[in-house]
């Protein structure tokens, strides 16, 4: 059933050459965080404001804009850098592959809207024949009606039905059976048998069954391809948001930012920490650490030195390194990526969908079924044509509908649901394995913290000297700097930057002011002696001859984490922290969020370690992480969420992806996970209750083929509307398989 | 019985008249962005920002 993702190569694109491009390019940028309905009339107002935009449309739905622009007047970079102006993160779409998955789904949608139209006309001529048998309908209206039914229903069959063929035909040819096989066989021998029928001038004719099953048949097809529309999509935005830049050195020493398509070998690359190196090159400055992970499979970090090779898709975790590019292929970072995702989607292959589960065993129990009767009847000694009929009453009363409507519509539901609350799910099968569940292993930083430093002594520095660190602390991007901003703007204080501040990397600001001068940064740049012990995570700000003022940070815990963490404890989950950090700060944080179960000082693969006991345990553990050294993890945890600021690796190894500051999208998944799946068994207990008192009925010849076919799709709308019924539900959290 | 001359195609035509005009929003794109339709329909247009209307 899965398809594996493939992206389709970047245009070739000829650098420097803009004149052999055609004037108006076409690009889709996928904006992270467009979430709104007023951030679309944002996002387009900005890039229409752009000169050389001839028009923007933004999709909330897809969350990406689609530019129409001059080429000679400007270029993606520089509507993606308008678009951070504004305060939305862009990037460029990398390939075809939500094009062509959507193309799908449009496909499936347009014969769906056939087969609707031919059912709806056909049903229409069959009411009014059977009506008419009570009544007065002489033989030659009703022969009319049938011709009619036939012109209508045979080639809507044929065109609406051909997804259900194709894949019947490419099952038979590697010689095994699916779900596809035993409806093509009912479809196809309703209609034969129904224009035989028909050209006889008999009652037999049952165009309306046939095209009733593929009219239901067909909305499970679609619904089923839009969820995996949905997932593929937010992948590739993740892929395309997080890996697809480069900086690049120029000859002067500049720093530019280029889209990783118009990278060329010999090009120096500045890759920093945390970053995936996108090409294949040579270290020519800085020694740093390489995790090759999720291209070998090794957890050990590899030394990288100078002159040491790197590939395209590892991820430099120690010290930012320049790279000269060798192989700069584009297809190669492109395969890579496509490599790292399908090696996600594909790390849980052995897992099978209940759905598939249930295909397996009742493919074959249906062509038993139908076979038997037929032979029954003939040994009865009916006659053919009658034992035909049976045996199609059969097939058509058996056929997957509410089973093929059962999951697809389950999974639609919830993951809108999901969608709605910041929550993405990225894999087809990730709902299904959250339902599972019953530990949760949480990350520390990033994860159960926010991830970024807050100051912690805020409460013992006053309003006019927070102000004055925050004049200076707002020209600059260090992550300190951010937190003393974002504190003095919580208070409501007024501060603009000060003038002539200049930064010093690695040691601090400054700038002049009327009375001496204001400093900001590390010790030794204020003049403190660092015996004094202010600890590692600390900025000092010395306001002219005032005496220093130390600024202590502090990674923060969220703010609800107490609060889930009590909730998945009083679920009867377990739960657990499990940490790189040093003991102490895992302690901290581990006894703020009433976690008993912790450990420190765990490396990647100590993780790996971690989860395999616990499933040698038997436990099925959910793994919630957003660093690099979670990757691995989350990739080997039965299923695994990210927060929406983890890094690219771990949001691709992860099952969903949520926004936002809050933790409870962790319990809000978990909520809709297992309802979801209880949805799930109780459409399958509809349809399966359906087959128990139908199929005996059928297989003794009570039931024909239109009230089959009306029967079934009694039992699709059933199945459909208790799926429904999931999306405004409050939901309660409850543990443990759902069986 | 000879009005059915007449109502049967009347009938066939008016719904196939429903099948084009799916197959037309289909392909014209109406269907790509379910939840962003409904937020344009609330939005403050700024003057002067005419094209906002979805494109063929």
């Amino acid at each position: 059933m899965d398809r594996s993702l493939t992206l389709a190569p970047a245009p070739e694109t000829d650098h420097g050459a803009s004149e052999t491009l055609p004037e108006t390019t076409t690009v889709s940028l996928i904006v992270e965080n467009m979430q709104c309905g007023s951030c679309m009339g944002k996002i387009e107002r900005a890039l229409k404001a752009t000169p050389g935009v001839a028009s923007a449309r933004a999709s909330l739905t897809a969350r990406r804009v689609s530019v129409t622009f001059d080429n000679r007047a400007t270029e993606p970079q520089k509507l993606i850098d308008a678009l951070d102006r504004t305060g939305y993160r862009a990037a460029e779409s990398v390939g075809s592959v939500d094009e062509s998955a959507a193309a799908r789904a449009d496909d499936l949608l347009r014969r769906l809207g056939v087969a609707g139209f031919a059912a709806a006309n056909v049903m229409l001529l069959s009411v009014s024949v059977w009506a008419g048998v009570a009544s007065d309908m002489d033989q030659s209206a009703a022969d009319l009606f049938h011709w009619l039914s036939a012109l209508i229903a045979m080639p809507a069959i044929a065109y609406a039905g051909q997804p259900f063929f194709r894949s019947a035909a490419t099952a038979l040819r590697a010689r095994h059976l699916n779900m596809d096989v035993p409806i093509s066989l009912g479809i196809t021998l309703a209609t034969a048998m129904s224009l035989y029928q028909t050209m006889r001038g008999t009652e037999q004719v049952y165009f309306d069954a046939a095209i009733m099953l593929t009219f239901f048949l067909l909305i499970g097809r679609y619904l089923d391809e839009k969820v995996r529309v949905r997932a593929r999509g937010a992948a590739e935005n993740l892929l395309g948001l997080k890996a697809l830049s480069a900086n690049v050195v120029g000859e002067d020493g500049a720093v530019r930012r280029l889209q990783a398509r118009a990278l060329a070998p010999g090009m120096r690359i500045q890759v920093a920490a945390g970053e995936r190196i996108p090409v294949d090159g040579r270290v020519l400055s800085g020694a740093t650490h390489v995790d090759t992970s999720l291209i070998t499979g090794e957890t050990v970090p590899r030394k990288a030195a100078i002159g040491d090779l790197v590939h395209a898709g590892t991820v430099n975790l120690a010290t930012a390194i320049v790279v000269e590019a060798t192989a700069t292929d584009e297809n190669t970072l492109l395969a890579d990526i496509a490599r790292l995702v399908q090696a996600a989607e594909q790390g849980r292959g052995h897992y099978v969908r209940l759905a598939d589960r249930a295909a397996r065993l009742y493919a074959p129990a249906v062509h038993i079924l139908g076979a038997s009767t037929l032979a029954g009847w003939l040994i009865a000694g009916v006659g053919f044509e009658q034992s035909l009929t049976y045996a199609i009453a059969v097939l058509i009363i058996t056929c997957p509908c509410a089973l093929a409507l059962a999951v697809p519509a389950v999974q639609v539901a919830a993951a809108g649901r999901l969608f709605a609350r910041g929550i993405i799910v990225k894999a087809a099968d990730g709902l299904e394995r959250l339902s599972e569940i019953d530990t949760v292993v949480f990350d520390k930083t990033g994860t159960l913290t926010r991830g970024e430093p807050s100051l912690a002594n805020a409460a013992r520095i006053d309003d006019a000297t927070l102000a004055a660190a925050a004049s200076l602390a707002i020209a600059s991007r260090h992550p300190y700097s951010r937190a003393v901003v974002r504190t003095a703007r919580e208070r409501g204080l007024a501060f603009v930057v000060a003038d002539g501040v200049i930064e010093q990397p690695g040691s601090g600001l400054a700038a002049r002011v009327a009375h001496g001068e204001r400093r900001l940064g590390s010790a030794s740049w204020v003049g403190v002696d660092d015996a004094e012990g202010a600890g590692a995570a600390s900025l000092w700000f010395r306001d002219g001859t005032a005496a220093p003022i130390a600024l202590r940070f502090e990674d923060e815990l969220r703010s609800d984490a107490a609060a889930v963490v009590g909730a998945l404890h009083a679920s009867g989950y377990r739960v657990c922290l499990i940490s790189g950090d040093h003991a102490e700060a895992v302690r901290d944080a581990a006894e703020g969020a009433g976690i008993d179960d912790w450990s420190a000082e765990v490396r990647p693969d100590g993780k790996i370690a971690r989860l395999e006991a616990m499933k040698a345990e038997g436990r099925r553990v959910l793994m919630v992480g957003d660093g690099l050294n979670d990757a691995p993890a989350l990739a080997a945890a039965h299923a695994s969420l990210s927060p929406s600021t983890a890094a690219d690796v771990s949001q691709t190894a992860s099952d969903a992806v949520f926004q936002g500051e809050a933790l409870a999208p962790v319990i809000e998944a978990l909520k809709v996970a297992g309802a979801s799946q209880r949805m799930a068994i109780e459409n399958f207990a509809i349809a399966i209750g359906y087959n128990i008192v139908s199929v005996p009925l059928a297989m003794a010849g009570y039931v024909t083929p239109l009230i089959a076919a009306l029967a079934m799709s009694l039992s699709s709308i059933a199945v459909t509307a208790n799926a429904l019924r999931l999306r405004g539900r409050t939901l309660a959290l409850t543990r443990g398989k759902v069986r | 019985m000879t009005s059915l001359a007449w109502l049967i195609p009347c009938a066939l035509a008016l719904s196939f008249l429903g099948l084009v005009a799916f197959l037309w929003a289909l392909r014209s794109g109406q269907f790509e962005d379910l939840e962003g339709a409904s937020w344009r329909a609330i939005q403050d247009e700024e003057p002067g920002d005419e094209d906002s209307k979805p494109k063929g």
